[in-house]
């Protein structure tokens, strides 16, 4: 009988208190827009924070409230899009999808190295200490896009640069952050034609350092003034859509091969796999 | 005059984190900003207070009675548990904002070793109801007083010139250390 008189006590006061949370949680339920799950149904549940929410959840919350935009989501794009308009009933909007590009040709046989680099392998660990190529901007090689993208769609190509596989791209921006010398950005994916260099060194240094440097010789410039300057040694595009097509073959007749249509870039790496 | 000292014992001398070291976890995690350590604070000494007073009575009316002392762990947890599940959804319900900023330290105040400490501590000493309420109050005060005094002293930290590696946790826990020295100094102030 001794065994029963504890087993009751607590069972007693187990009893006691679930009942009384039962009854607190009547009083203090916090009610949910059911939207909010609808939502997070659509949503990827990557929760990689390129809506610039903390994560997937947080971003519906914010879609529901009417804070944030159905196009919101870069990862889902247009599909999302449409379905979170449809299921909202919000306005249409347009979507953009964008696709990360690497502004660099620093292949291992293009870009000398200054030294034997024997640090950690990661290219933030290689930056810190100057990098182990002569060019200060170009691609260090070591993959931290490829470490940091969601989504296996950022390879280690053979010549030591990071090739992107645009189906696979969601444009959520990791490998942006991830990148030490800014050298990856988001593109909009008809924008074909791309300038793959960042060297800001003049042009004989950005020569001597890497075969495929701009150095701003401005031919590009001429072929296209009003899409294209040259800024601290390096040619930039300004105005993509002001580009004619016709233009293309002499914008191409980059001394460098620095500025280039992007789909030859994508034959390549086909051929690469 | 007992109460007093009592009371002010348990909130400087006697002062559960930087006396008896116990509930570390949230006053290291939750001390980053002075008003979320302040809500931190009132919650744990509301938790502290009620389970003083409900810890006294399962002990005096129904443990002790019946010679079933030692459930005493067993049933004080029972009761700071569903004390937290309740300063939970009240919080929840009244400020979403704070409930997201208090975040995993809410429902961790249930494994916080300061109130299970507190319940044993009370009933260790054998205190009448009276002294453990005011037992119970000035430990939350005194929880309280430190995780805001932590919280002030971080919120300068993040502006001053931290060598790199002590950045984060090892400052931190280096002003606690300090701090619990500081407050050696109160001891002898009451026998």
């Amino acid at each position: 009988m001794d065994v029963l008189i504890p087993i009751i006590t607590m069972s007693a006061l187990g009893f006691l208190f679930s009942l009384g949370l039962v009854f607190a949680y009547k009083k203090l339920r916090v009610q949910e827009d059911p939207r909010v799950l609808l939502v997070m149904e659509i949503l990827p549940q990557v929760n990689c924070g390129a809506c610039g929410y903390s994560g997937c959840r947080t971003f519906a919350e914010a879609i529901v409230k009417g804070d944030a935009p159905a196009n919101g989501c870069p990862v889902g794009g247009e599909e999302v899009a449409h379905q979170l308009v449809k299921t909202l009933g919000l306005e249409a909007v347009e979507v953009i999808k964008k696709v990360a590009r690497v502004h660099c040709r620093g292949t291992t046989s293009a870009a000398k190295e200054s030294g034997l680099y024997r640090g950690i392998f990661t290219c933030y660990a290689s930056h810190l200490v100057g990098g182990q190529k002569q060019c200060s901007y170009g691609c260090l090689g070591f993959g931290d896009c490829v470490e940091v993208c969601p989504f296996d769609a950022i390879y280690m190509g053979e010549e030591g640069l990071p090739l992107v596989r645009e189906d696979k791209c969601t444009g959520c921006g990791k490998c942006v952050d991830a990148c030490p010398r800014n050298i990856i950005e988001l593109h909009n994916i008809k924008q074909n034609i791309l300038i793959f260099c960042r060297s800001l060194d003049r042009g004989p240094t950005a020569r001597k350092a890497c075969k495929n440097a701009c150095i701003a010789c401005g031919i590009c410039v001429r072929a296209c003034p009003e899409a294209i300057v040259l800024e601290n040694n390096l040619a930039k595009i300004v105005h993509y859509k002001k580009i004619p097509q016709d233009k293309i073959p002499d914008i191409e007749k980059c001394p460098t091969k620095a500025i280039g249509l992007i789909h030859k870039e994508k034959k390549k790496q086909e051929d690469d796999r | 005059m007992e109460l007093v000292a009592l009371f002010i014992s348990a909130i400087l001398i006697n002062n559960f984190v930087l006396h008896y070291f116990l509930g570390i976890c949230p006053f290291l995690g939750v001390s980053k900003k002075i008003d979320s350590a302040f809500s931190m604070g009132l919650a744990v000494t509301f938790v502290m207070t009620i389970t003083a007073v409900i810890t006294w009575v399962i002990n005096h009316w129904i443990l002790l009675p019946n010679n079933l002392e030692y459930l005493q762990i067993v049933s004080f947890i029972l009761v700071i548990a569903s004390l937290v599940q309740l300063v939970e959804m009240f919080i929840r319900k009244v400020s979403p904002p704070l409930y997201q900023a208090m975040g995993i330290y809410l429902p961790l105040i249930t494994t916080n070793c300061a109130i299970m400490g507190l319940a044993l501590l009370a009933a260790l000493k054998n205190y009448s109801f009276v002294e453990t309420v005011v037992f119970g109050v000035g430990s939350g005060i005194g929880f309280t007083l430190a995780i805001i005094l932590m919280a002030g002293i971080r919120e300068q930290l993040d502006l001053s010139d931290v060598p790199e590696p002590l950045k984060g946790a090892g400052i931190a826990l280096i002003v606690a250390g300090i701090m619990a020295l500081a407050f050696l100094g109160f001891s002898g102030m009451i026998k």
